[in-house]
């Protein structure tokens, strides 16, 4: 296996093409053009040296010290197009990520409004009534996948926008626990929410923080079976706030846990049961979290629960 | 009437592609995942099975290569219809045995029922 390794690590072509770039921003390619560059430079000093200069000491020290620059320079060259070659196979697995992602709830509106509106068919009231809410969801579903893409880039690009204002914490939560509370009821899930007393205002970005809150109550519902409890902490601990939720859902393989917050990546056993997820929301959450000066971390056992928790500065 | 084993996880597309089906007049046998979908080709003897590729429990690309193993089910043509439109899992699929490859937002479903027809020789 090891030998087969070792000869495919010799096939330039075979590995340019896995990263989907032209041979000459290939760094393995480069390299080789770079290695005959060296030579023929030698040889030519080499021979200008045997012409021009005298002692053979000298030749030989210039045509070691060339052929380590260029060597360096060599190097340098093909790293640069590596990352760059790295960069641009994650952009096009993202892309092909992406848009396997939107296509599902695009195939759904698609073919749910040329079912309703195709003459051959007279449906009955009921029926057209269950459709029209999938279109609704569906919608929904894409206009969600959008912002959080939306939300990413900006973080990529390092602009996404950090507003400073005073608000409630506590209260964002039972607003956001009210507003969750039919789904939650639908999979027959309790949610209880412990606040210290006397919680104070914080100054940071509501609208972000939101969604950091809303993706993790999300993320408890949908991950927790029927007759589960999720309960939500807030405390005052060494001049920050500390938000902890917990549920007894299925919980996250200990192997997954290190790679939860990563960028479209869903844990083994979650995405064996529901193939939905985009993978982008713990990594958004992670991201806002720490952008406004706090810190995200997890406890989870599988089969037996999850716990989250994040800090936020209060001044 | 003709049987066709519909294997989808998206809920909603399973209703509105099976009712399509069923306008058609074909029965409709439903699985939402690759396992209980694997299972149902074998007791249901299905006409056409229709592959979704990205499931729970078994990916599609495991149930085309089991039933394909299988001698109760290889003859049963597969027409995968998925939203994975990459080279290399079209060429994947097809080299494991699938009849026809779709993908879901390139088609029509009157389009897609056409492939159908085409597939079943109707």
């Amino acid at each position: 296996m090891s030998l087969k390794r070792f000869f495919h690590s010799l096939n330039f072509i075979n590995q340019c093409r896995e990263y989907g770039v032209p041979l000459w921003q290939c760094p393995q390619f480069l390299f080789l053009i770079m290695g005959v560059f060296i030579i023929l430079t030698s040889s030519f000093s080499y021979l200008v040296g045997t012409r021009f200069v005298e002692d053979p000491s000298i030749v030989a020290l210039i045509d070691l010290m060339i052929t380590a620059i260029l060597f360096i320079i060599a190097v340098i060259i093909s790293k640069s197009f590596e990352r760059l070659a790295e960069a641009s196979q994650m952009k096009s697995e993202f892309i092909d990520i992406v848009s396997h992602q939107l296509r599902s709830p695009l195939t759904n509106l698609k073919w749910g409004i040329e079912f309703l509106t195709s003459d051959e068919f007279k449906m009955p009231d009921e029926k057209k009534e269950e459709y029209y809410d999938s279109l609704k969801e569906n919608t929904a579903r894409m206009v969600e996948l959008v912002d959080d893409l939306l939300v990413v880039s900006r973080i990529e690009k390092g602009t996404l926008p950090v507003r400073k204002e005073k608000f409630n914490l506590e209260n964002m939560i039972k607003d956001l626990i009210d507003r969750f509370g039919l789904m939650a009821e639908a999979s027959n899930i309790k949610i209880e929410f412990h606040p210290d007393k006397n919680i104070p205002e914080i100054y940071s970005d509501p609208s972000q923080i939101k969604i950091v809150v809303e993706n993790l109550i999300d993320n408890a519902i949908r991950y927790t079976q029927n007759k589960g409890y999720i309960g939500i902490w807030l405390r005052i601990k060494n001049k920050q706030l500390l938000f902890k939720i917990k549920d007894n859902g299925m919980g996250i393989p200990k192997s997954d846990q290190k790679h939860i917050f990563e960028k479209f990546f869903r844990a083994r056993n979650i995405s064996k049961k529901d193939t939905r997820g985009s993978g982008l929301g713990l990594y958004v959450c992670k991201s806002i979290i720490e952008k406004v000066g706090g810190k995200i971390w997890l406890k989870s056992k599988l089969d037996k629960g999850t716990e989250f928790y994040f800090t936020l500065p209060i001044k | 009437m003709k049987k066709i084993l519909f294997i989808e996880d998206e809920e909603t597309l399973q209703r509105t592609f099976g009712d399509v089906l069923q306008r058609e007049k074909y029965e409709v046998v439903k699985a939402l995942d690759g396992k209980i979908g694997l299972r149902l080709a074998k007791s249901e003897k299905p006409d056409l099975i229709i592959l979704d590729l990205v499931l729970p429990k078994m990916l599609g690309f495991e149930v085309l290569k089991a039933l394909k193993k299988d001698k109760e089910t290889k003859d049963i043509p597969v027409l995968i219809l998925t939203n994975l439109e990459r080279p290399k899992d079209v060429e994947q699929a097809l080299n494991l045995g699938a009849t026809t490859y779709l993908v879901k937002t390139n088609y029509a479903l009157e389009e897609v029922i056409d492939k159908i027809k085409k597939v079943l020789k109707e």
